[in-house]
């Protein structure tokens, strides 16, 4: 019943959307109708466009935010627990995070080309920072009795490192994490738009461009829930890591 | 020969922001090996901190801290600490905590996991092994982190108002429990307390600490048989309690005082 009610406003939206597009108040192609948009879509999966697009998209993000969360991660840790690369490497993470991410898809395409490596290097390092400034925050703030207690205990430094100040960490980490993952599909999306013969974002602008646009719309709808999928299994996760949490 | 020698110890906090705070100022005290010792004072004097530079969590400026004659340099599981606000790590339940400290010594893992098990149930919790912290109340936290520094059996026990979030009945057997193990295993217990009448009872001398900046005004010789039975309605335990009661009080009164703007 609760779940029902949630979609009601969904459902709503898309009658209105049907409606409007029907009566003509808006132009076909401004908004096609939801019907045809579904028929699109179904000749797209049918052809296999959808899936061999969505393979390249989906390894390019995957690729490059797990090099994004590990080294993120492991600088954000470090930073912490290491006062001299706080000193070093903190100008930089101050310096670049505020930095338009999108502004670095001429120059990993420069450096890298059209391919996967261009993507997969943009989305790691714009999505990199959001996740070592949650671990840095998050290591940052453990209890030092914790981590006195691990100390009497007979824990040395790494132990302490391990045992105390990565699961202090967690939480603000993976808050990080959520972060990043709607930074890579930003990325993802507007680098393959501009420069990519692959993959959803370029299919969204080749659709456009040759004037298909219920095709491009079944492109831009399947990208919107698959960003919302992927933002709900991500929150299913953490509710399972935080079980001690309450 | 004393195990714990303190000498002119002073501690200054020094925040981030704000202005530096003189917690301890030349604490001098001496502790002989099993002895059974109460630290007195107000809210705020430095009883913690005084423990905390024991334990070696905080390094000795001014002063020195020995241990059996070796300078204290930081932490060893030979002294074991319940913290005051009890530090359980939350991510682990009741008997992984209580584990944690077993797994870094030489033991058969049946001997640990028998270990915490035998502490578990000494404190009365007994089916919330696999509890985590945030499922525990106040005072079961408390026990879990006593269980937890008890399963070491460290030489020193430090400990930082163990009792004070239990309710009356769970303290007066958690305090009995207490000098049952401290009469069976050779221990030096500095324990820290609020409570003039918990002092009295468990230790054999209390130290009283003024106001802050810290310092030990008095050392009570308490002088009582702890094996009567009816200890806590004789004459002689109300006298003491009541002699401590007054230089408390003195101080408490300061400590309100110091608070006081203008
Ligand atoms: N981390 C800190 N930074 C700055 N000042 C501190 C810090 N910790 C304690 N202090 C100050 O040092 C003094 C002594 O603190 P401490 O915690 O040792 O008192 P206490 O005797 O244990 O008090 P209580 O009985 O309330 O636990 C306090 O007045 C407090 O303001
Ligand atoms: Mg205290």
């Amino acid at each position: 019943m609760n779940r029902a009610l949630r979609c009601l406003p969904l459902l709503i939206l898309a009658l209105a959307w049907e409606f409007i597009s029907r009566t003509g108040l808006v132009s076909g192609s401004a908004l096609p109708s939801l019907v045809k948009i579904g028929e699109a879509w179904w000749g797209l999966a049918r052809d296999g466009d959808l899936w061999t697009h969505g393979a390249a998209s989906a390894w390019r993000v995957g690729a490059g935010l797990f090099c994004a969360i590990v080294i993120g991660a492991a600088l954000g840790i470090g930073m912490a627990w290491w006062r001299p690369a706080d000193m070093v490497l903190g100008p930089f993470v101050e310096i670049f995070y505020p930095l338009p991410k999108s502004a670095l898809i001429p120059v990993t395409a420069l450096w890298l080309g059209f391919g996967d490596g261009s993507k997969i290097l943009l989305i790691a390092l714009g999505c990199m920072l959001p996740v070592t400034i949650g671990a840095y925050n998050g290591a940052r703030s453990s209890d030092r009795t914790l981590v006195w207690s691990a100390r009497s205990m007979g824990a040395g430094r790494l132990r302490v490192l391990r045992d105390v100040v990565a699961p202090s960490a967690l939480p603000e980490l993976l808050s990080g994490i959520r972060t990043a993952l709607a930074i890579s599909f930003v990325l993802l999306i507007a680098s393959e738009l501009i420069v990519a013969r692959s993959g959803f974002g370029y299919l969204i602008g080749f659709l456009g461009a040759n004037g298909t646009y219920e095709p491009m719309f079944a492109v831009v709808l399947t990208v919107a829930f698959l960003g919302f999928v992927a933002d709900r299994l991500y929150q299913a996760f953490t509710r399972r890591v935080f079980a001690w949490r309450e | 020969m004393s195990e714990i020698t303190i000498e002119g110890v002073r501690h200054l906090y020094k925040p981030a922001r704000g202005k530096p705070v003189l917690a301890l100022d030349d604490v001098s005290l001496e502790i002989a090996p099993r002895e059974f010792i109460a630290l007195l004072g107000p809210s705020g004097c430095g009883k913690s901190t005084l423990l905390y530079m024991i334990g070696g969590f905080l390094p000795v400026e001014t002063g020195s801290i020995r241990v059996n004659g070796k300078k204290v340099e930081g932490p060893g599981p030979e002294r074991g600490i319940v913290f005051q606000h009890f530090a359980l790590f939350p991510w682990k339940t009741v008997k992984q905590n209580v584990l944690y400290g077993l797994e870094r010594q030489a033991l058969q893992r049946g001997e640990r996991e028998a270990r915490a098990q035998t502490f578990i149930d000494m404190v009365g919790l007994s089916g919330f092994e696999d509890a985590y912290p945030s499922q525990l109340s106040g005072g079961m936290k408390q026990r879990a982190a006593i269980a937890r520094t008890l399963a070491i059996d460290p030489r020193i026990l430090l400990m930082d108002e163990p009792f004070g979030a239990l309710d009356a009945q769970t303290r007066h057997l958690m305090q009995d429990e207490l000098l049952g193990i401290w009469r069976r295993s050779p221990k030096t217990v500095i324990f820290v307390t609020h409570d003039v009448q918990e002092a009295v009872y468990l230790a054999g001398r209390v130290a009283v600490m003024s106001a802050r900046p810290g310092k030990i005004m008095d050392i009570v010789d308490i002088g009582l048989d702890k094996s009567d039975p009816d200890l806590q309605r004789s004459k002689a335990f109300a006298d003491k309690v009541d002699q401590l009661w007054r230089l408390v009080r003195d101080e408490a009164i300061k400590a309100q005082q110091g608070r006081r703007p203008l």
